[in-house]
């Protein structure tokens, strides 16, 4: 799997969680999870339990704490899937 | 046990008039059981409604998250030191102090309403505890066996 289907997948797990007021456009590399896309902390541990199903991994506590943007997100789903 | 779901409920944040818990009368790694009873003189029948008092829906959500979230959540944290296990490190780290908790999500159907002096009981099933939030399927029963209200729970662990 490329990063890019990585991407694709991700965007689509986080698009569900997203406020109202924050638009799919907004999603971009380099957003910022909380911050940027306003996930609050209880959607980030929904996105990344939607994360282990979809790509059949197991994210430990730490990782999360490292999930800052969608790009860290990208390179902890990454490292998992070629371990 | 009786001792242990009494340090549960001595751990609860809340005090009167907003501690809607009365006793645990079970607790597992599945879920949790209590039971409250509303006074004929809580503070809220006085304006809900005028002259026609009738417990809160919110108040009932109340009494379910402080039983089947909060009670059950103390519980599991504390099942995480005990077992040494400390598989939820969030968990664990931010629990050392007192306990600080928010409410994440609630959605709940209502069926039946509770007047004063009426007791529940509450049962509550996990879905899920990672991360520092717990997701539980809650339900409310009458003391006539009867559904009051149902639905789904969660609540996190604050930073």
């Amino acid at each position: 799997m490329t990063q890019d289907d990585i991407y694709t997948q991700l965007k689509d797990i986080i698009k569900i969680y997203l406020p109202e007021d924050v638009s799919v456009d907004k999603i971009t590399l380099e957003s910022h999870l909380i911050n940027e896309l306003n996930i609050n902390s209880s959607h980030l541990v929904d996105v990344v339990l939607d994360v282990e199903d979809a790509f059949d991994i197991e994210i430990k506590d730490q990782e999360l704490e490292e999930m800052d943007t969608v790009k860290t997100a990208i390179a902890i789903i990454e490292k998992k899937l070629n371990n | 046990m009786k001792e242990r779901l009494d340090i549960i409920k001595s751990e609860l944040p809340y005090s009167a008039p907003f501690l809607f818990v009365d006793e645990l009368v079970a607790i597992s790694n599945t879920g949790a059981k209590g039971i409250y009873t509303f006074k004929e003189d809580e503070y809220f029948y006085k304006g809900h409604f005028k002259g026609n008092p009738i417990t809160p829906g919110v108040i009932l959500i109340e009494c379910m998250a402080q039983i089947g979230v909060v009670c059950f959540g103390i519980y599991l944290i504390q099942e995480s030191f005990l077992e040494n296990k400390l598989k939820d490190q969030i968990a664990a780290q931010k629990t050392l102090g007192p306990i600080k908790i928010a409410l994440a999500s609630s959605q709940i159907d209502f069926y039946l309403p509770v007047l004063p002096g009426e007791r529940v009981e509450v049962i509550s099933e996990k879905e899920y505890f990672r991360f520092g939030k717990l997701k539980c399927k809650v339900k409310m029963m009458n003391a006539k066996g009867e559904l009051v209200c149902k639905g789904t729970i969660s609540g996190m662990i604050a930073k």
